[in-house]
């Protein structure tokens, strides 16, 4: 076994577990904190596939951004109580197991077609995790998904300042962190 | 062959820098003890050794010997992982910053600006956890303004940053400070100092915008149900912060390593990143000696009304120049 297959295998149980205490843990906090280990676990798995520039996204974004975020809410609301009333509406375990049903077969979909050997787009990615491969790639041949993300963020932000302004005077702070997500 | 290099050296190189690191804390400690007590014409630490230069030594035993407590009301895991998540982002943030001609302190990647935004969006948890499992109000309150503040100066911080690095055009440290800048780039550069100034000791919680633990109003903030060693570690993790968001600003601003011969004499070359170093961290304190605290909202007001836009604007000028004048 090699050494790079070892720690491939270390890094993805500690993931796996960290993603197994997400939904097991009753305590919010401890959820939020078992999620951030599993962000920063896939940070360091993109780093074993070249992928940097992917993984300093993966912690800014995740790690940086929506787990504080995650944490700040659950602060303001109040973590201890422990409300499972969405559990027990009748829908939820339907909608959960049909989610869940798609989830997997996407994921053995995209896994099974690359076992048919690396097409060769994913060749050329993997040479360029880089910053500037990622940006040229963006910029030239996935320019209109991009802008159409940037579109759909813009709304977000507008979205969240509207709602924001409606309780005005309820408190500064959280508009404020809303609008910076 | 392979280990050596992948492993070893970088462990060595990583166990020096933390050795270096935690004694430079030890001194800054009293550094600031001392300079304080002169602002305030008094004489500071002289008791323990010669100008109490033993001061520090004294302070880390009687931190090590204190009785370790653990209130019963608080959340035990994360009430101990919390010290720890603080010191680690201020330590691990050095692996990038160059220390002498091509050579980072750890290793040189293409992502070292990535690298300072990502160590910055994950400094604030320390505080952040420690305010939650302390199951106190005033804990709580401490960790709510911290990581409002940390966030949203965060944005003005990154903006900057972004700047820098467009002008730069790589995004390696190595690279920036070693790559060749023109003279407007400097008086450019220079203009925004004092603004990403501001936003490094919002950053860092330091005076004056050391709210999240106003002693006055929160009894220490996140820090109250802290003692010890835990306590110390928090401490520690402040200060090696300054010592570190000191460092990037100098590799950033001020050339880092660069200096008379450092390229012949490649020993030169920590040494005036340390001048560099202590010139800033002299600033640090001289502006806690001299500046009061503001009030909560002016901070959040300021960061979202004057520096956020202020930020966007030097961001557009400086593609522009970058786009006409490189």
């Amino acid at each position: 076994m090699s050494w790079s297959l070892l720690f491939f295998l270390l890094v993805g149980a500690v993931s796996l577990a960290a993603a197994l205490g997400v939904v097991t843990s009753r305590q919010p906090v401890h959820s939020a904190l078992f999620l951030l280990t599993n962000f920063a676990t896939l940070a360091v798995l993109y780093i074993t596939l070249d992928a940097q520039f992917l993984a300093a996204a993966q912690v800014i974004v995740y790690a940086g951004g929506i787990v504080i975020l995650i944490l700040f809410v659950i602060m303001l609301i109040g973590g201890d109580t422990n409300d499972f009333s969405a559990a027990q509406r009748a829908w939820s375990r339907t909608v959960g197991i049909a989610l869940g049903t798609i989830l997997l077969l996407t994921v053995s979909y995209s896994v099974l077609a690359r076992m048919a050997g690396p097409s060769e787009e994913t060749a050329a990615l993997l040479q360029g995790g880089t910053p500037e491969a990622v940006g040229i790639a963006l910029f030239t041949k996935y320019v209109l998904p991009f802008e159409l993300i940037a579109l759909l963020l813009l709304v977000a932000l507008i979205g969240a300042l509207v709602l924001g302004r409606q309780q005005e005077g309820a408190g500064e702070g959280i508009p404020s962190v809303k609008a910076n997500e | 062959m392979d280990w050596l290099q992948l492993l070893v050296f970088p462990a060595i190189r990583a166990l020096i820098l933390i050795f270096v690191l935690l004694t430079g804390f030890a001194y800054l400690t009293w550094f600031e003890r001392k300079l304080l007590a002169r602002f305030q014409v008094r004489y500071g630490p002289n008791r323990a050794g010669k100008f109490g230069l033993l001061q520090p030594a004294a302070d880390a035993v009687k931190a090590f010997f204190k009785e370790e407590i653990i209130p019963n009301h608080v959340d035990k895991p994360v009430y101990l992982l919390a010290p720890a998540l603080a010191l680690v982002p201020a330590l691990i943030i050095w692996a990038v910053i160059p220390i002498a001609k091509g050579t980072p302190a750890i290793a040189d990647v293409n992502i070292g600006f990535l690298w300072i935004l990502a160590v910055a969006g994950i400094e604030s948890y320390g505080i952040i956890l420690a305010g939650w499992s302390s199951n106190n109000n005033y804990s709580l309150l401490g960790a709510l303004r911290s990581s409002a503040q940390m966030v949203s100066y965060e944005l003005p911080l990154g903006l900057f940053l972004v700047s820098i690095l467009i002008l730069a055009g790589s995004f390696s440290l190595v690279d920036l400070v070693e790559g060749f800048r023109p003279w407007w780039e400097w008086i450019w550069l220079w203009l925004a100092f004092p603004f990403f100034f501001i936003c490094i000791l919002a950053e860092t919680n330091r005076s004056p915008f050391d709210l999240p633990e106003t002693e006055n109003e929160l009894v220490a903030g996140f820090q109250t149900e802290y003692g010890g060693m835990k306590f110390a570690l928090f401490f520690i993790a402040e200060y090696v912060n300054m010592i570190s968001t000191s460092a990037i600003m100098a590799t950033l601003f001020f050339g880092g390593w660069k200096g008379p011969f450092a390229e012949q004499y490649i020993w030169l070359g920590p040494i005036y990143l340390l001048i560099k170093v202590v010139v800033l961290l002299f600033l640090f304190i001289w502006v806690r000696a001299s500046i009061g605290r503001p009030r909560y909202d002016q901070l959040m007001k300021f960061c979202w009304q004057f520096m956020l836009p202020l930020s966007l604007a030097y961001v557009s000028v400086s593609a522009v120049l970058a786009v006409f004048l490189k």
